[in-house]
């Protein structure tokens, strides 16, 4: 083995978002028909490796990367994917790029399809070829075989199983002849246990074609199924590249989620103990159809003046619970705050019962980016409670009373030190940091029992960070307001909440106190229930 | 079994408009009381006149563009064509050949204006292009108005307004009347039969069947369905836009000359303008939506709509007693197709989201 | 030098190139022999009379509905209530409060089942908006022929039934507002102070309702809807009220053109008049989502300034009529700048 030139070796691979470091010396190889599986939580650095792999243009735009990436022995700069593919690359997104209308073939060979010259070419060009529909049927029929799975060429994309879906995608990826390193972003998720043990036998059978795989996944047991070696990645560095033969599960998912705690001990805080509290919330039975965060059966009681976190990897349903129990995506079960029953599916009632939510999604749901701070800040109080309104006229009409909404917008920038020129600020020329302190602002001034923080950190600097989390812990221990939090990182949970929920699968998985140990957190993430397995 | 009957649901959802519109004209025809052959007579008349402008709207809804209300840009151009042909003295099939050579690079230039300025607004396309049909209208009649006469010559006095320059409302186009529907004579008892017409539009349906089996064919029915999994897949989205608009506007342009030497007269300033809302009117008729359209429901349109267009006024008449009536039943036919068909369009494209959603939402009870 | 580029950066080139086109249009006039003091009277009478009609696009701009193509909609409501007025034959002002009595209910009820409607079709309401317009107003054409209105004024003077293209208001509420309070200095300088009193409160309304609770919250549908049903917001009701206001507005508004221009145009008559109000607004400035009153008042003064001065000056200078078609390209390619301006900001 030692004497072949691998077909990919990326060396001291790194990158920076805007001073913030996703990757640091990452360094691999993987061999001609060898099978790597890539592992690591959300945000580790996966999705950024596999850009730079592919000279995503993203990667140009935000200042290109560090180190060197060799195809063959052969150093190479790829400007954009169409340079990858003419290496010899394919990749396999999660979602699906196929066209419903068109079947198998149309799909398989979508922009590569055989043509058959004609006498119209000569005047208008190369476009103008006919389509050599039999050739096509055969190409398409030919690599389907290769995956040695059974699918007609002429079945419509629409018409197909989810499964269907995905190996019609990765017969694409076959069909260009030259593929030789086949990329495949999480390909089981979507897939039932037995389609996704066809996938397994089929990328094995390509290995043995001599194609190397690199397999995305968070389901372990496939990756030591199907893998030769495996990459755990962690906070941007490879932290583990072991032979998947020496290792198990529980070893893996400890690599994946461990990290020298001593840190952020420092900044942990103390936690009391608030087990005796009492039940401020009840969730029972709650399902939520929010979109790539499904939550199935949620039940869970949150006590009074706690902060109570939830994690777990992305897409398990950890973020549907607080968008679900605020009315936002159409969800049922129950939901009672101190023992009333919540109206579910109506954002209004559930402000109006003292609750208050800040969105994952900041420039999709959670501000009004053409508008000022001031209107931002004020408006759902405003709305839910008539804050902010002199009633004229006997209260026939409800005048918004700016100069309320100015003072009260100032005192926000003060106490949360948001960046901006002044209150009228728009909300769209803010950054994300001060944008995040514009979102709490607008939850605290509904001044609520019950706050629902959603991904807080997401895409801001650490200074902001530290600030936003700070002010939540000081809401919680000043005003004893119940917190809820959803966060896809552990160590933040972990140093804020008093509880965590872990979530997987749309069901909680198990509840832990922060001070548990890490690995406990890593298994209920993947699935691995205690006590039940 | 269920899926069947969902089958059969489907179908009839899809045929509901022309459903109608058969029923209604069956209600009407005795109504109005025309013959036979009458009927028969004006309808091939019709189909010859009417079928190449309304085939010109497939392409852009085969390439995602949805109703190319940019087609008056080369229904403009055609007439252009058919100004200075007029002007030339270029008489018979030869005059109609030449006004296509004039019109054609007119339309390529506009077409790929329109093209160009519809990619700055996708996802709004139709009511772009409706605009811009107004917005080059005004220029139209800046030219035609103003500029012909005096910076373009004119010579014949009797298409200049008495003024000296600018053309006259109405143009008489004698020298080609009729000249391409007789250059194939053919009388079937008392009805003629417009044959090179025919040939003609035959030729183009099977030039739309070919063209759905080329590369580029594929490629727009690719963007057509959807544009980011197109751009994914290495087809350049804008340039196929663009072709997909200027094949439109070239084919509106000799749509509109083959219309109007069926007419026979030309009215300057309002002949496009009705083109584009007719073919629009008739193709949706003819149970297309905005986003799915076949050959069939070009003719199927074509055939109802005017149907109903030269029973309606007499069937007014007749019932109410008020010709007029029906005059504006037409009108209000025309414009409430269009808008029902863009409600069920609209309609249909969220719920469809609804459904997509549904689909991601797994095994959440 | 920073002060200019910022104004022009404000105020953005088409509407610099419109006003200054303007101001070149009013220098030029008293060297072509065309008056002054009468060309700014006719526009302050057409803005007076086109106001409140531009005024109706707001309400939808603003809870993203987009731009009210629909307006003949609100236009056949204000008709229908012109028509009523004078068939019950009250004249002077009395007559002209009866119209906009008949014309507000009626409009509303219209508005809202237009409302409903477009809420059905999200994303897609000024196509559809367009071509509902165009069918109520082929619609309503077979209606004017078969209400039984009776006045001989106002049906055709031979079948009997049926009502006329254009009817005259004179001899009921001709000038029912302008001639209340109006300023006449010398032979040819006229302001009809009381229409623009009347644009001016609905103006001022407008401009309140903005500024209650209800009204910001409308304003926040249009920023960004999922905004707004995060904090309790129901999306579709609002898009509704905008839609019965805007239609709403759309009737009073034709009432107070009517009463200025002295005829009612039914049958193809409201058929474009939404193209020269939506021009308007966007030449005051406003986009497809977002519209103030200043862009109502600029926009109404800039378009109607050009429509009254173009035919007078440009026809002197050139000695052709050239006014309908220059109507025809800056009303459309200012519409045509604002639907392919968006997409770019997007991005």
């Amino acid at each position: 083995m030692s004497a072949e030139v691998p077909i990919l070796r990326m060396e001291n691979i790194g990158k920076e978002f805007f001073g913030n470091r996703v990757l640091q010396s990452v360094t691999f190889s993987v061999m001609p028909g060898q099978i790597v599986g890539l592992v690591g939580e959300n945000g580790a650095g996966k999705s950024t490796l596999m850009n730079i792999l592919f000279g995503m243009p993203v990667i140009q735009q935000t200042g290109g990367y560090e180190g060197k990436v060799f195809i063959d022995g052969e150093e190479v700069h790829f400007q954009d994917p169409v340079d990858a593919l003419d290496k010899g690359i394919g990749m396999v997104h999660q979602e699906f790029s196929l066209i419903p209308g068109f079947t198998a073939t149309e799909n398989i060979l979508l922009n590569r399809e055989s043509t058959k010259y004609n006498p119209v070419v000569e005047i208008f060009g190369d476009r103008f070829e006919t389509l050599n529909r039999p050739e096509m049927k055969t190409r398409a029929e030919n690599a389907i075989k290769r995956l040695g799975v059974d699918i007609s060429s002429e079945t419509l994309i629409s018409e197909m199983p989810v499964g269907h879906k995905q190996f019609t995608e990765i017969a694409r990826e076959i069909d260009r002849s030259k593929t030789r390193l086949l990329v495949l972003d999480e390909p089981t998720a979507v897939l039932a246990e037995t389609e996704a043990a066809v996938l397994i036998s089929a990328l094995k059978k390509l290995a043995a074609n001599g194609i190397a795989i690199i397999f995305i996944s968070h389901r372990l047991q496939e990756i030591i199924d199907l893998c030769d070696k495996l990459i755990v990645l962690r906070d941007g560095r490879v932290i583990k590249e072991e032979d998947t033969k020496r290792t198990n599960v529980r070893q893996i998912a400890a690599w994946m989620v461990n990290r020298d705690t001593e840190n952020t001990k420092e900044d942990e805080r103390k936690h009391t103990d608030k087990s005796q509290n009492d039940t401020i919330m009840r969730i029972e039975h709650l399902w939520v159809d929010m979109p790539g965060e499904t939550v199935r059966d949620v039940t869970i009681d949150v006590r009074e003046g706690e902060i109570l976190g939830f994690g777990g990897l992305a897409g398990q349903g950890k973020i549907g619970i607080s968008n679900g129990i605020m009315g936002l995506y159409a969800s049922g079960g129950k939901v009672f705050l101190r023992g009333k029953e919540i109206k579910l599916n109506d954002p209004d009632a559930s402000l109006r019962e003292g609750m208050a939510f800040v969105s994952e999604d900041r420039r999709g749901v959670g501000l009004l980016l053409d508008e000022g701070i001031d209107w931002n800040i004020a408006f759902t109080a405003m709305q839910v409670q008539d804050k902010f309104i002199k009633k004229l006229m006997g209260g026939l009409v409800k005048w918004r009373d700016d100069k309320a909404i100015d003072e009260c917008t100032r005192e926000y920038i003060k106490s949360l030190e948001i960046r901006c020129t002044g209150p009228k600020q728009r909300a769209i020329e803010l950054s994300g940091g001060n944008q995040q302190k514009v979102c709490l602002a607008k939850a605290f001034a509904v001044d609520p029992d019950v706050l629902f923080v959603s991904e807080p950190t997401r895409g801001i600097d650490v200074g902001a960070k530290k600030l936003v989390l700070d002010t939540l812990r000081r809401t919680n221990e000043e005003k004893g307001t119940t917190i809820i939090m959803t966060s896809s990182e552990l160590e933040e949970l972990r140093s804020v909440c008093d509880r965590i929920a872990i979530v997987n699968e749309g069901r909680i998985s198990g509840i832990l106190p922060a001070d548990a140990p890490a690995e406990e957190f890593g298994m209920l993430m993947l699935g691995h229930v205690k006590g039940a397995a | 079994m269920s899926d069947k009957k969902d089958k059969l649901m489907n179908f009839l959802a899809d045929c509901a408009v022309p459903i109608i519109f058969i029923g209604l004209s069956a209600a009407a025809i005795p109504l109005s009381g025309f013959s036979a052959t009458y009927l028969v007579q004006e309808m091939l008349s019709r189909l010859a006149r009417n079928s190449f402008l309304v085939l010109s709207l497939l392409i852009p809804i085969i390439a995602g563009m949805g109703l190319n209300f940019g087609m008056v840009l080369g229904a403009m151009a055609g007439q252009i064509g058919l100004i200075l042909v007029t002007d030339w003295a270029v008489v018979g099939w030869q005059g109609i050949l030449l006004a296509s050579i004039v019109g054609m690079p007119i339309a390529v230039v506009l077409g790929y204006i329109c093209g160009a300025v519809l990619n700055r607004a996708k996802g709004r396309e139709m009511v772009t292009s409706y605009i811009l049909g107004f917005f080059i209208n005004g220029i139209y009649q800046l030219i035609v108005l103003y500029c012909m006469g005096n910076i373009i010559p004119i010579s014949n006095p009797q298409l200049v307004l008495s003024r000296g320059y600018g053309i006259r409302n109405a143009i008489n186009l004698m020298g080609i009347r009729h000249t391409l529907d007789n250059l194939i004579p053919l009388k079937i008892g008392t009805i003629d039969v417009p044959v090179a017409t025919f040939i003609l539009i035959a030729i183009f349906c099977l030039f739309i069947v070919w063209f759905r089996r080329t590369k580029l064919g594929q490629d727009m029915r690719a963007l057509g369905q959807d544009m980011a999994v197109a751009d994914a897949a290495g087809i350049p989205v804008e340039r196929t836009r663009i072709i997909a608009i200027i094949i439109s506007t070239v084919l509106a342009c000799f749509g509109q000359i083959i219309f109007l030497q069926n007419i026979g007269t030309m009215n300057t300033y309002n002949s496009h303008d009705q083109a584009g809302m007719f073919a629009i009117a008739a193709i949706l008729i003819g149970g297309a939506s905005v986003s799915r359209a076949t050959i069939a429901n070009v003719f199927v349109g074509v055939i109802l709509f005017h149907l109903m267009f030269v029973v309606s006024p007499m069937a007014g008449k007749q019932l109410i007693g008020h010709a007029q009536l029906g005059e504006y039943f037409r009108v209000f036919v025309s414009y409430g197709i269009i808008a029902l068909a863009l409600v069920i369009h609209a309609w249909k494209r969220s719920r469809d989201k609804i459904e997509a959603r549904k689909n991601l939402r797994g095994d959440a009870k | 030098m920073e002060k200019i580029n910022k104004f022009i950066e404000n105020a953005g080139w088409p509407r610099i190139i419109i006003g200054l086109f303007l101001l070149a249009l009013f220098a030029a006039a008293p060297f072509v022999g065309v008056r002054l003091d009468t060309s700014i009277s006719d526009t302050l009478v057409r803005v007076g009379m086109n106001g409140i009609l531009v005024l109706a696009m707001v309400p939808m701009v603003q809870s993203g509905c987009g731009l009210n193509f629909g307006l003949p909609l609100g236009i056949i409501a204000g008709l229908l209530g012109a028509m009523t007025s004078l068939e019950i034959g009250i004249q002077g002002s009395i007559g002209f409060v009866i119209a906009i009595a008949i014309a507000v209910p009626i409009a509303a009820v219209l508005g809202w089942l237009y409302g409903q409607l477009l809420n059905k079709v999200k994303g897609d309401e000024m196509m559809i908006a367009t071509y509902v317009g165009f069918s109520s107003v082929a619609l309503m054409c077979i209606a004017w022929l078969m209400l039984p209105y009776t006045n001989p004024t106002m049906i055709w003077g031979y079948g009997g039934s049926g009502l006329r293209t254009t009817i005259s208001v004179e001899g009921y509420w001709l000038n029912a507002l302008s001639k209340y309070i109006y300023i006449q200095i010398g032979e040819f300088l006229y302001i009809p102070v009381g229409m623009f009193l009347f644009f001016g409160l609905v103006t001022f309304l407008v401009w309140a309702f903005f500024r209650t609770k209800t009204g910001t919250a409308m304003t926040a549908v249009g920023s960004n809807p999922e905004f707004a049903r995060a904090s309790g917001i129901d999306v579709d009701k609002m898009r509704t009220v905008s839609v019965v206001m805007s239609t709403v507005l759309g009737a009073v508004g034709i009432l107070v053109y009517e009463q200025s221009f002295g005829f009612c145009q039914l049958y193809m008559g409201p058929f474009y008049m939404a193209f020269p109000a939506v021009a308007a607004i966007l030449l005051g400035g406003a986009s497809v989502n977002k519209a103030t009153i200043v862009n109502v008042v600029v926009g109404t003064f800039l378009f109607q300034g050009i429509l009254t001065m173009t035919p007078s000056v440009i026809n002197s200078i050139m000695q052709t009529d050239m006014s309908e078609v220059i109507r025809i390209i800056v009303s459309n390619g200012m519409i045509l700048y604002a639907l392919t301006r968006k997409v770019k900001v997007k991005r």
